[in-house]
């Protein structure tokens, strides 16, 4: 019983934290189109907020995310694809604003370079395991040792 | 010997490279608007809203906009910046009064001093968003041609301005002539 009492506050303590950052960003938003909200949905997930460092748009309450998410709502309902709204932030904030870079000159390293060491990983790998020298020849001795432990265990 | 210099080396480049990272400041972002035409407004003027002052006005001359805020604390840490850098009479300096009350905005210039030839209304931050502001203040020079050619995020200090802006301001006055 003691358990159940002590698990109650913890509970409701969670309750309480859920809450609050699943309300970080409604809006009261309207759209005549359920295909609008989904792509706004979507935007503002993959947008960054620029002045919090590591939160999107939709989950954060600065007033430039406010604002961004205005913005979004307003090219959206306007019937603006996904592509135009990211290329409209990307144009003022710069591909910092994107949570996926798009591959250019700047972010080639980003994109290639998890793939590079992956690459240069598993060429050392075979080498170090298929190392030539490493290799003891089996010798005749060998073998009749071999042989005399294995008739032992018979 | 050979052994212990392949690590040697590896944990010398990560340091380097680790250091690097630590030098670099993650609330600069690059701004993508240098060397591109500045974006266009058409903004009524703070003291006078029949007023409407647009980009299109501007061409022709070199001009800085220097976004800021009634609210914003290091705008008024600027402020001396601005107004030494006005009297300067190096270019001119219109103020972009970004999600701002206008009586607020016009009670800070008579309190503080106003350098600016204009300040514009930017109420509801839409400027703002179109000119990527995302840190107030923020400061854009923009030469003849309607092009960024610099962009301050944070305040202006004396060194910025003596070190960055005059020397850019005579470079682009130079282009021209």
């Amino acid at each position: 019983m003691w358990v159940r009492r002590g698990l109650l506050p913890v509970t409701l303590l969670l309750l309480f934290f859920v809450s609050f950052s699943s309300q970080a960003a409604i809006d009261a938003y309207q759209f005549d189109d359920p295909e609008k909200e989904a792509l706004y949905k979507k935007l503002i997930k993959e947008l960054r907020c620029t002045v919090c460092q590591n939160q999107d748009i939709g989950d954060s309450n600065a007033e430039l995310a406010k604002d961004l998410r205005r913005k979004t709502y307003e090219m959206v309902s306007k019937g603006e694809d996904e592509e135009f709204v990211l290329d409209y932030m990307s144009q003022r904030y710069g591909d910092f604003v994107l949570y996926r870079p798009r591959l250019n000159t700047s972010t080639l390293m980003l994109w290639i370079g998890p793939f590079i060491i992956l690459i240069i990983a598993v060429f050392l790998l075979i080498r170090f395991i298929r190392r030539p020298g490493d290799e003891v020849p089996f010798t005749e001795t060998d073998k009749a040792q071999a042989e005399q432990l294995l008739e032992r265990e018979e | 010997m050979k052994r212990y210099l392949i690590p040697l080396a590896v944990f010398i480049v990560l340091v380097v490279f680790l250091a690097i990272g630590l030098k670099l400041d993650p609330k600069h972002i690059p701004s993508p608007f240098i060397g591109k035409p500045a974006p266009q407004f058409d903004l009524p003027v703070l003291h006078n809203p029949q007023q409407r002052i647009s980009t299109a006005d501007l061409k022709g001359q070199v001009w800085l906009l220097n976004v800021w805020a009634s609210w914003c604390v290091s705008c008024r840490a600027e402020h001396d910046v601005v107004k030494r850098f006005v009297a300067m009479g190096e270019a001119p300096v219109y103020g972009l009064n970004y999600k701002d009350k206008p009586e607020d905005g016009k009670g800070w210039l008579a309190a503080l001093g106003n350098p600016y030839k204009a300040s514009l209304m930017d109420i509801n931050g839409d400027v703002g968003i179109d000119w990527g502001v995302y840190g107030v203040p923020e400061t854009f020079v923009i030469d003849k041609e309607g092009i960024v050619r610099y962009k301050q995020v944070g305040p202006l200090t004396d060194s910025i301005v003596d070190e960055k802006i005059i020397p850019l301001l005579r470079e682009i006055n130079t282009e021209a002539g």
